[in-house]
């Protein structure tokens, strides 16, 4: 996919100075779509939730969604942002077969929200990302390009059109740039997405699943010479659908951009596109040939003049945000600052919260997610939300655990199980037949197997040296492949070899 | 029965009511003289026989089985291509939706389907409206019945045609820059353009969406308040739509009539054809106007001149916002939904369709528009092009705000000649755009603005326009009521009846 030259990220910051940026789009979970009556629901037939507004047909028109202004007002005063008086949307025009009117409905330079920030945590450290606007708009139809290897328009025998996505209301953040994070930018991008999806489902604003689009991150990037005065050229990734991708695009870009630099070549101003399966990315659409997109007010729309009166009840309806509730889940699990900001950028809190609300311990939970659980996702190259594990079903290992039906080597064992779809927990150590032995005589044969085949062992536990009874225990769990629990085979030992 | 293609609607109305007539027979009538006359004229581009002696049948059989019907219930009516029908083709008068059947109907062709009105057709216009002559249309001329070599006006003119020529009884038209008013005086026809956002927009195919509003188009005052009525009215599917009461336009048109003006204080507009200002200005035209300014004085209306400088501004400013507006309202038509598209064969790549379906599908007008639309709009150009036209447009407003403080309607020729001959400013798009001259300002603030005939200069219609305040709709019916009555009481006849070959209505079925 690429053939750029990359310098090592350390040698990076020796030499340059990178300063991001991030766009991020949001499909509302509005009922309706933005201009129109249609349904919003993921995953329908193609074309089956249009109508001519959607469609663009002659003669029709838009008529704005109020749900989605007000969604947008909240998305803008959890950001802290200003609330614009007077407001209006805005045609961008440009032609392409997925957008109906041959302009997408936005806005332009009269933003619902304006001027807002975002504090984020990396590494103990608190990064303040400054937020330029908040703007809604419509989302564009999708093109599916029939007859190609990669599904990419070149190599394509025709290419089909969907309007379920036309029209759904999409709101877009923007974030100034941000300048002063160094070796950490990959880090901070991703921990502003983080912070800004867990502050979009506490609002309940959207679903905000990545892997549906719901979220969708444009990240720039741009490097300048240590010391410099001035911001370098940047580039604009666009479509990268993760968060982990979030951080790997910053990375690859800064490593790229370094490269180029060090060549003595300029930086072209341009789209990239991201390659998931890589990490790379690669030129797209030159922004130096760039359309214009002749934005001007949209004529067929009324503008937006939220009142004071209205906000401030808006204001006063949002719910607990996720800074102030990570400061109180912190006090309430017993944990430090540090150990909070691991599981913000595990992406964990929620998961942990959901896992301590299905019973529990805190501790445990987060033992969980950010330990067998954060192994599993990270090998299997997905964020943790992304597993095909609920919080529940964790609870319930931890609970199996607790209650001594499973070890924690079984308990693996038993998610592995989850993980492939054989249903919960409980379930899976039954089928799988995981269970912890009891005191059974399997277990006394093998207790007693174990003294018998390990003579010199036994003799000097029974002298004295207590330790060694590890190797007996070890050889126990062997002959039961691991099921039984290695605290029952310690006493049963002890008191074949000490206490008699 | 040939005298029920010359008479009023409002009589139609009554004598289907009093069962004098059914709508069969009047539907007949009107598809028997577009059959007969319409190949010469050019007024439609669809007309089912069929489909409308359907509905006329239906309204006469709820009729007799004694079901409650509203007024219009039977009457034919005929609409502009503009305007979206369910199922009935709808080009805007240009190839690029050659074949188009919509899925919906506009909210007007809504109202007045359940209103029982029977759509004869759909009129000729210019290409999305772009026009003074409906020259401009990509299927075919549309000739004045008054003279057959000269215009009809536009871009309504397939209306104006209709319904002056007795090929219907009244009929839907648009107005952006004058195309109802332009076309309703050259033909002899009552026009009037609605308050912007008093009519609903959902459904007619935007030329300029801070422009357009559909209203009447008829052969007296009193017609054209009913079918005002008939479609106006807040409309959520429109955020532009006025929510407020339907306008109360008949009663206003039956008081203007009874000829009392006094208190009423009318401002004649310098700009528009005073001292000064005149060039451009036929003398017939100008001297038919001052008649019925004087006829409007003698039934006690104050008559004062007002001055409203910014309006010698308003023609450069609405080609400018038009335009603008156009180039972008127009980009849907790329050949990917709906409609004509061209050079899909295989070997040519989406922009090349998208750009031969366009450069095949639109006419040169239309082209000549969009083109400088996208220009006005594009960046750097955008503050000294559309912005300053916005800016014009405010100062108009203020001009009509100012004027409004002190008289109550504005008046002025609605065009600065008569009907000029067809094919003579084809050629010559600054001259044909003058012909919007009188009519642009209340485009541009938005006010509703009524075209009555005021005579004839040289043997063809003169009209004489008033403008009200936003929402003033019922002053411009009441003006045109009184000078309508005064001067055909004058004639002793209609002006409409002059027009050569056409019979005189019967006077028993006048109410």
């Amino acid at each position: 996919m690429s053939t750029d030259t990359l310098v090592d990220l350390d040698e990076v910051l020796t030499r340059y100075e990178p300063v991001i940026g991030l766009e991020t789009h949001v499909e509302l979970g509005t009922e309706s779509k933005m201009f129109c009556g249609c349904s919003t629901t993921f995953g329908a037939e193609p074309n089956t939730q249009t109508c001519p507004v959607c469609l663009g047909l002659p003669g029709s028109l838009p008529a704005a969604n109020a749900a989605a202004i007000e969604s947008t007002i909240r998305i803008g005063l959890a950001l802290g942002c200003r609330i614009a008086t007077w407001s209006r949307f805005a045609r961008k025009n440009y032609f392409y077969p997925d957008i109906p009117k041959g302009f997408q409905t936005s806005q332009y330079d009269e933003p619902l929200c304006t001027a807002g920030h975002l504090d984020v945590e990396v590494d103990g450290e608190t990064y303040r990302v400054e937020i330029e606007r908040v703007h809604l708009e419509e989302d564009t139809g999708k093109n599916l390009h029939v007859g190609g290897s990669t599904g990419r328009i070149h190599g394509a025998d025709h290419s089909l059109v969907d309007y379920n996505r036309a029209g759904i209301p999409l709101v877009e953040i923007v974030t100034c740039p941000i300048p002063g994070t160094g070796a950490k930018a990959p880090e901070v991008a991703r921990a502003y997405v983080t912070e800004l999806r867990e502050i979009l489902l506490a609002l309940g604003v959207s679903e905000v699943r990545m892997e549906q689009g719901n979220l969708r991150c444009d990240v720039n990037t741009s490097l300048a010479p240590v010391g410099s005065l001035d911001w370098g050229t940047r580039t604009e990734t666009k479509n990268v659908n993760s968060l982990r991708s979030v951080e790997r695009a910053v990375r690859f870009e800064m490593r790229r951009q370094a490269a180029v630099l060090d060549a003595g070549e300029r930086v072209v101003q341009e789209t990239r596109h991201f390659h998931e399966d890589t990490g790379s990315t690669s030129a797209g659409r030159s922004k130096e040939e760039a359309t214009d997109y002749r934005y001007f007010p949209e004529p067929d729309l009324v503008p937006i003049a939220p009142d004071e009166e209205g906000v401030e009840k808006l204001r006063a309806g949002l719910p607990e945000l996720p800074a102030a509730r990570r400061g109180r889940l912190s006090q309430e699990w017993g944990i430090s600052a540090t150990e909070m900001a691991w599981l913000v950028n595990a992406g964990a809190v929620e998961l942990v919260s959901d896992t301590v609300a299905a019973g529990a311990s805190p501790t445990d939970a987060r033992k969980w997610w950010l330990g067998e659980l954060a192994r599993r996702a990270n090998d299997a190259g997905t964020d943790l939300g992304e597993l095909a594990v609920t919080p529940a079903q964790v609870a319930e290992l931890i609970g199996l655990v607790s209650a001594g039906t499973i070890n924690d080597q079984l308990a693996r064992q038993a998610l592995d199980g989850v993980l492939a779809g054989e249903g919960d927990p409980a379930a899976v150590v039954e089928s799988r037949g995981l269970a912890v032995m009891g005191e059974s005589d399997e277990l006394v044969a093998a207790v007693e197997a174990a003294i018998e085949g390990n003579p010199d062992v036994a003799e000097k536990v029974r002298g004295g040296k207590v330790q060694a009874i590890g190797a007996l225990v070890g050889a126990v769990m062997k002959t039961t492949r691991g099921k039984a629990d290695a605290a029952t085979v310690k006493r049963m030992l002890e008191e074949r070899l000490i206490d008699s | 029965m040939s005298d029920i293609t010359t008479t009023s609607a409002a009589d139609l109305s009554a004598a289907l009511h009093a069962g004098d007539l059914t709508s069969v027979e009047v539907t007949g009538a009107y598809l028997d003289r577009i059959a007969a006359e319409d190949g010469e004229l050019g007024a439609y581009l669809h007309v089912d026989a069929e489909a409308a002696l359907t509905a006329a049948e239906a309204v006469d059989a709820a009729r007799a089985a004694g079901r409650e019907l509203g007024p219009l219930a039977g009457v034919p009516m005929a609409l502009k291509d503009v305007v979206v029908t369910e199922g009935v083709p709808t080009t805007s008068g240009s190839k690029i939706l050659e074949g188009w059947r919509p899925p919906y109907d506009a909210t007007l062709a809504a109202k007045l389907k359940a209103a029982g009105t029977v759509l004869l057709g759909k009129t000729n216009m210019d290409e999305f409206a772009m026009g003074s002559s409906t020259e401009n249309s990509a299927y075919r001329i549309t000739r004045n019945p008054w003279d057959h070599s000269r215009i009809p006006g536009g871009s309504s003119g397939g209306s104006s045609a209709a319904v002056a020529g007795g090929l219907a009884p009244w009929s839907i038209g648009t107005d952006t820059g004058g195309s109802i008013r332009q076309p309703a005086a050259v033909t002899g026809l009552v026009g009037h353009k609605p308050t912007y956002g008093s009519v609903s927009r959902y459904g007619l195919i935007a030329f300029s969406s801070s422009l357009d509003q559909a209203g009447p188009m008829t052969r007296t005052v009193l017609d054209a308040a009913l079918l005002h009525e008939a479609i106006a009215g807040h409309d959520p599917y429109d955020s532009t739509s006025i929510d407020s009461p339907v306008p109360v336009l008949a009663e206003a048109a039956r008081r203007g009539a009874r000829g009392d003006l006094a208190g009423l204080k009318v401002g004649v507009v310098r700009e528009l054809g005073g001292e000064g200002h005149a060039e451009g200005y036929e003398p017939g035209v100008l001297a038919r106007f001052q008649e019925a300014v004087a006829l409007l004085e003698g039934m006690g209306a104050e008559v004062r001149e007002v001055s409203c400088p910014a309006f010698d501004l308003a023609l450069p400013a609405y080609y400018l916002i038009a335009p603008s507006e156009a180039s972008s309202n127009l980009a849907r038509f790329d050949g990917v939904r709906y409609g004509l598209r061209v050079g899909d064969d295989g070997s040519r790549d989406l922009d090349e369709v998208m750009a031969l379906t366009r450069e095949q599908g639109f006419g040169p007008e239309v082209k000549r528009r969009i083109i400088l639309g996208a220009y006005a709009l594009s960046a750097g150009y955008y503050d000294a092009y559309y912005g300053q036209a916005q800016k014009v447009r405010t100062l108009i407003t203020r001009n009509f705000a100012a004027a409004y403080a002190d008289v109550d309607v504005l008046v002025s020729p609605t065009m600065p000649t008569v009907a000029f001959p067809l094919g003579s400013r084809v050629d010559d798009p600054i001259a044909m755009y003058a012909a919007d001259l009188c009519t642009l300002p209340a485009s541009l603030a938005g006010v509703p603005a009524i075209s009555v005939p005021c005579g004839l200069s040289e043997g063809l219609p003169v009209g004489f326009q008033a403008m009200a305040p936003a929402l003033g709709d019922d002053r411009c019916y009441r003006v045109a009521a009184a000078l309508e009555a005064a001067q055909d009481a004058a004639r002793g006849h209609r002006l409409l009846d002059e027009l050569g070959g056409r019979p005189r209505p019967k006077e028993n079925t006048r109410s």
